[in-house]
């Protein structure tokens, strides 16, 4: 693979390990564009005759591909090398821009779908795992933090190209053919924004390597599957996530049912100003809980994320609409640890199975998020359209909804107290493990 | 290229972007409470 390969990405003695953090981030900044996808949704359905349910398509194909390369594709990138990796998200998630591009100026939906969805999804999947090992291996030191920089990354890319996009829309116009060029530029200022991290990203010296993987306990993705461990984690991420994206998903309606008819009813321009806040707190819990697991140990900081998490869901379903500062802090609370989740998670699986898979063992661990993805949504909104009809209204729509956010994060703190460290007949002999 | 101005190069590529997020993430909040 000549320049893609492993052995080419060694780092020299000097090179800077400080370097390795902005190049997982000019990935994840990229491909965090995801979350911004529903500014496309109202141009397309107006241009292209779609329903909102169709206009989502793309999106929602996406988040499968990701879920489904980053499981299916986590040993090819332990094999072949964050670079090599990064290079197949760039081309993938540039690629599906140039194909919706194509779809959007000859008005053939199906080619945005195909294009965003499908091949940029394996984008989205391939690189949000691709830097997790290397960044762990760099900062031995601080796992935690280290890829908490990176998958805050991928928190912070809707902020940069939700109003990017929008001010593009508005200067090539919101037709088919100003969808098209909006679609072409992304995909050639993401391909360039990612390739600087193809050109940075460096694994550590061999020996450096060898000596980590010697010290550490080491399970490979195989033998994760077979373990306790894995599947306890499993359950902790996928209702950490699920009891997160409920609200995010349905945030701005929340706040709205939530203080209508109060003194302090909230418009539309003020809830969108209460959908950034919560993805500041997202972005802002992945890199300051998970520093903060190095510290405190990764299970104490999953019992605060699940714990606390789960009284803040019972503090918002019994204080109703009677205060909207504490309505907004117990959200921001919530959603910092849904972010924490997620960026906590890599460093907690270094710990139970070492660093030699652990980047294939978190792709695999990331279907939880799909499922998450599905699940979280469908209560909320399913409750709340049931609760409707039945003549109830504001914070009535959801305190169902908010009492079984609780159980499932009590469940996900169980699951986290039966984590216990891998069984020595899981891990990998040393002269499996030292390539 | 100097090692230490290669780190600064790479810090401002992502953080620059990142810097516009935020900003315009600002002004958007501000309108949940003056709005």
């Amino acid at each position: 693979m000549g320049f893609l390969d492993r052995s080419r990405t060694i780092a020299p003695p000097d090179w800077n390990r400080w370097l390795v953090p902005p190049a997982a981030l000019s990935v994840h900044l990229a491909i965090g564009q995801a979350y911004a996808w529903s500014v496309f949704k109202p141009p397309l359905e107006d241009a292209l005759g779609l329903t909102g349910t169709q206009s989502a398509l793309p999106f929602q194909l996406g988040i499968v591909m990701l879920g489904l390369s980053a499981a299916f594709g986590g040993t090819l990138v332990e094999r072949n090398g964050p670079r090599w990796a990064m290079f197949v998200s760039a081309t993938c998630f540039s690629s599906g821009f140039l194909i919706s591009a194509l779809g959007a100026w000859t008005q053939q939906y199906w080619l945005v779908v195909l294009g965003y969805g499908f091949v940029g999804g394996i984008g989205l999947g391939i690189g949000y795992i691709s830097p997790v090992s290397t960044l762990i291996k760099w900062f031995p030191d601080r796992p935690g933090m280290a890829t908490g920089i990176a998958i805050m990354g991928f928190g912070g890319g809707a902020l940069i190209a939700s109003p990017w996009s929008a001010q593009m829309l508005e200067s090539f116009g919101r037709d088919s053919g100003g969808i098209a060029r909006t679609f072409l530029v992304h995909g050639v200022v993401y391909a360039v924004f990612m390739s600087v991290g193809v050109l940075l990203v460096r694994v550590p010296a061999t020996v450096a390597e060898k000596a980590v993987a010697r010290s550490a306990v080491n399970v490979s993705a195989r033998n994760a599957l077979r373990t306790p461990q894995f599947w306890c984690l499993w359950v902790v991420l996928c209702f950490n996530v699920t009891a997160g994206i409920g609200i995010l998903e349905k945030a701005s309606p929340m706040i709205r049912d939530f203080f209508e008819g109060t003194p302090v009813p909230v418009a539309a321009g003020a809830a969108a100003g209460f959908v950034a806040l919560l993805s500041l707190a997202n972005m802002v819990g992945r890199i300051a809980w998970s520093s903060t697991s190095d510290l405190v140990g990764r299970k104490n900081v999953y019992r605060l994320y699940l714990g606390v998490g789960a009284l803040t869901y019972l503090v918002l379903a019994l204080a109703g609409n009677a205060s909207k500062p504490l309505f907004v802090v117990c959200a921001m609370l919530i959603l910092s640890f849904y972010g924490g989740g997620f960026a906590t998670v890599p460093a907690y699986l270094k710990d139970l199975f070492g660093t030699y898979q652990v980047g294939a063992i978190h792709g695999r661990l990331l279907t939880a998020w799909s499922l998450a993805g599905v699940l979280g949504p469908l209560i909320v909104n399913a409750i709340a359209d049931g609760q409707l009809a039945a003549g109830r209204s504001g914070p009535d729509l959801y305190t169902t909804s908010l009492f079984i956010m609780m159980g499932l994060l009590v469940v996900g703190f169980v699951a986290n107290e039966l984590v216990r460290p891998v069984d020595a007949k899981y891990h990998e002999p040393v002269g499996e493990v030292v390539r | 290229m100097n090692r230490r101005a290669l780190v600064v190069l790479a810090w401002l590529w992502v953080g620059l972007p990142l810097a516009y997020g935020l900003v315009e993430l600002i002004r958007k909040v501000t309108a949940l409470f003056t709005g």
